[in-house]
């Protein structure tokens, strides 16, 4: 639990974005330390997706405005991959499928990519497979994941569950889980969760971006936003996800205009 | 198409330079005369010379083909000329008496010809522009009673196995570009896996053109008699020009009872720039006749050069139990057209075939599979499976698949499996939230599309192929 006092990771100030033209992001003021985890909520179209791509460098947007700083680096300046070698991580709400790519393959380039760049030994096939059947337990996954084609023909919560192998395999010092919840039924919800909660340290933070409230039933937020029309309009605590759920979005709405 | 993307797509042609060697041509231009003028200039039997005159009376009433789905302006069989060799020509001892100037050749383009040089186990036959200028491992191959050697030498040396074999698989009237090659075919490489032998070594035929305006129309013929088995592989390179130069190959497989023959092709002729302008028109009749019972033929083919490739390697399954396969990857990029595939014609009982296509487009180019499985009435229990997948690259190139199924048989079965996939930005940023650079990913996605096709490859083969799709791919993701 945050008691405030742990070190910056990320800094974002007055950040706009666009696609294709169209504004999305208005101007985002969001701070997150080392211990925490926030929630970001928000009726569909508000923008949370586009916030976490933004960091996470989809070329797709275009960055109009503001700073992102993490861990003391110009977030912005980055490539997409320096990015994630540098610690930042996003699961995606829609994990792409990369039929021929066995994930084992891809789950150790991605490895030893990210953690040999911080000067951690590469892992050859045979060292990387005892290392990540570890890992997997910790998800409940069956190791023939490891031979199956990068989330091709996974089912919802297979695809999430390999999102959060790659959390745990990558450790990041700041993760991004987009809609983690969405497609999950209450026991992968269940199990997912307890893997985010595992991974959680002193050092590290997460960032739950969610439609519902459910997924902070079992992690549980010190912040709680809400974004709408591109903005952050509101902060509060864990009590503040209880009430949206009781009231839906619309009161926010008309009490930020 | 994102930056990353198109710079990985265009590298350089790395076999593009000339040799500047003196050279034997004979005029533009073809009629009877100069059909008669190559013959002479090669020594060759009356017989030949009819073979020769017989196709070209047939080639003057036919048309072009107009089917494939590619598009280029007529092409001018007048412009062309139709015999180019290295001077000075006469019969070579050793591969000592081979001119410098063409061992460089060969070192730059990484084809070893001297044998102490060689690829351990590869017999090599080197063919510039028109003519074979060298054969490794002859002797080595003949103490088991392997011939292996230019199709000139084989016609001189060899003549009744020429003639018996020659235009059986594809006959001189079989198609617009086998009757043109049929009537100036230069040479090309030749091959006997006499009863009972496994041939020792990989065999190896290096085609390069070399001159502007000369056409290279090879011939090669691959016969394996009973219970022989031999594994025979090709590659392809030409200088950059800005024309197009054409080639017209054809080559004939036969397989006695229980023999087999592996033939693959890693195709990397001089593709055009990235706006089209040049490149070599690759028309290639390739067939292959599994004659006996039990016998085996399988074709791979990496093709990756060209302007464009209209070809389809082919098995006849005469032989009851008789096997037909053909593992193809087709790589086009910037304008390139490719209209590819293979035809399994299932004659025999219980023959079977599998076909496995692999389609990549980049850049604006444009991809098609095009496969005939036929069943014939007799051919009880046949079965074909089918896999024709392609990969898209950016946005803006194409891909096609024209599966022809016709069976004739009710005991066959056949199946038709097809896909396609892109690699699109998506892709890519999930590799890059990774840590993996575009380059890398393209790389790893291409390697898993590949991968069934690159492992019926030799192993060095397979290396270099791998090497050569990374190369041609380079800068197309961004």
């Amino acid at each position: 639990m945050s008691n405030g006092a742990g070190k910056i990771l990320l800094d974002v100030r007055g950040l706009c974005a666009s696609v294709a033209g169209v504004p999305i992001l208005k101007g985002i003021d969001f701070t997150v330390r080392a211990g925490e985890v926030h929630a970001i909520m928000g009726p569909n179209g508000s923008g949370k997706s586009t916030f976490s791509k933004v960091l996470a460098g989809h070329p797709s947007y275009e960055v109009t405005g503001g700073t992102a700083v993490f861990d003391g680096v110009d977030l912005l300046e980055l490539s997409a991959e320096e990015r994630a070698r540098s610690g930042f991580f996003l699961s995606f709400q829609y994990p792409v499928e990369v039929p021929g790519v066995a994930n084992a393959q891809f789950l150790r380039l991605a490895y030893n990519t990210v953690l040999g760049g911080r000067g951690r030994d590469e892992l050859d096939p045979l060292e990387f497979d005892d290392f990540v059947r570890e890992k997997m337990k910790l998800l409940e996954m069956d190791p023939a994941f490891l031979d199956r084609s990068v989330n091709t023909g996974f089912s919802g919560g297979e695809k999430k569950r390999n999102e959060i192998l790659q959390m745990a395999l990558l450790e990041p010092k700041l993760a991004f889980l987009d809609e983690t919840d969405s497609g999950l039924d209450i026991d992968a919800l269940r199990i997912v969760a307890q893997g985010v909660n595992h991974l959680r340290s002193a050092d590290n933070a997460v960032v739950l971006v969610t439609h519902y409230q459910r997924l902070l039933n079992y992690i549980v937020p010190d912040f709680v936003h809400v974004m709408d029309g591109g903005r952050l309009v509101k902060t509060g605590g864990r009590e503040l996800a209880l009430e949206l759920e009781a009231r839906g979005y619309d009161w926010i709405g008309k009490q930020a205009a | 198409m994102s930056a990353v993307l198109q710079n990985l797509i265009d590298q350089p042609y790395k076999h593009g330079f000339v040799t500047d060697i003196e050279a034997d041509v004979v005029p533009k231009g073809l009629d009877e005369s100069v059909i008669r003028l190559i013959s002479h200039k090669k020594n060759e039997p009356d017989w030949l010379l009819e073979f020769r005159l017989a196709a070209y009376r047939h080639w003057l009433t036919m048309q072009e083909p107009t089917w494939p789905n590619v598009k280029y302006p007529p092409v001018d069989f007048q412009d062309i000329s139709y015999y180019s060799a290295p001077k000075p020509k006469k019969m070579l001892a050793s591969m000592d008496e081979v001119d410098p100037e063409l061992l460089r050749t060969f070192e730059k383009l990484g084809v070893p010809m001297h044998e102490q040089a060689a690829l351990a186990g590869v017999a090599v036959d080197v063919i510039f522009d028109s003519v074979s200028v060298a054969t490794t491992y002859k002797k080595k191959l003949a103490d088991v009673g392997v011939i292996f050697c230019s199709f000139s030498e084989a016609v001189h040396e060899h003549p009744e196995l020429v003639r018996k074999y020659l235009g059986t698989v594809v006959p001189t009237s079989d198609n617009f570009y086998a009757a043109l090659n049929s009537a100036v075919f230069t040479d090309g490489s030749f091959c006997f896996i006499p009863k009972g032998v496994k041939c020792p070594m990989e065999l190896s035929t290096y085609f390069r053109i070399n001159t502007q305006e000369s056409g290279q129309f090879e011939r090669t013929l691959i016969i394996a008699e009973e219970g022989a088995s031999v594994s025979y592989l090709e590659g392809c390179t030409a200088p950059r020009f800005d024309t197009n130069q054409l080639h017209a190959a054809v080559v004939e497989l036969v397989a006695l009872d229980n023999a087999s023959i592996k033939y693959s092709t890693v195709q990397n002729w001089y593709a055009g720039d990235e706006n089209g302008v040049g490149g070599i028109y690759n028309f290639v009749t390739k067939r292959g006749l599994c004659k006996g019972v039990h016998s085996k033929i399988s074709w791979t083919q990496v093709e990756t050069g060209s302007a464009i490739t209209w070809k389809y390697p082919s098995c006849v399954l005469l032989g009851d139990h008789s096997v037909g396969e053909f593992y193809s990857v087709a790589l086009t990029n910037h304008m390139q057209q490719a209209d590819t595939g293979t035809k399994m014609v299932h004659i025999g009982k219980n023959t079977r075939s599998t076909i496995i296509s692999k389609g990549i487009s980049a850049g604006r180019s444009n991809n098609s599979y095009r496969g005939l499985v036929k069943i014939g009435p007799k051919a009880e229990g046949a079965r074909n499976f089918s896999q024709c997948d392609s990969m898209l690259i950016g946005e803006t190139c194409g891909a096609n698949t024209f599966p022809y199924i016709q069976v004739q048989n009710n005991t066959a079965k056949v199946e038709h499996e097809a896909s396609t996939s892109k690699i699109g930005e998506d892709q890519l940023f999930y590799f890059a939230s990774r840590g993996i650079d575009a380059e890398e990913a393209v790389s790893m996605i291409i390697n898993g599309f590949v991968k069934d096709v690159f492992t019926q490859l030799p192993m060095e083969f397979a290396v270099e192929a791998g090497r050569l799709l990374g190369l041609k791919l380079e800068g197309s993701v961004g």
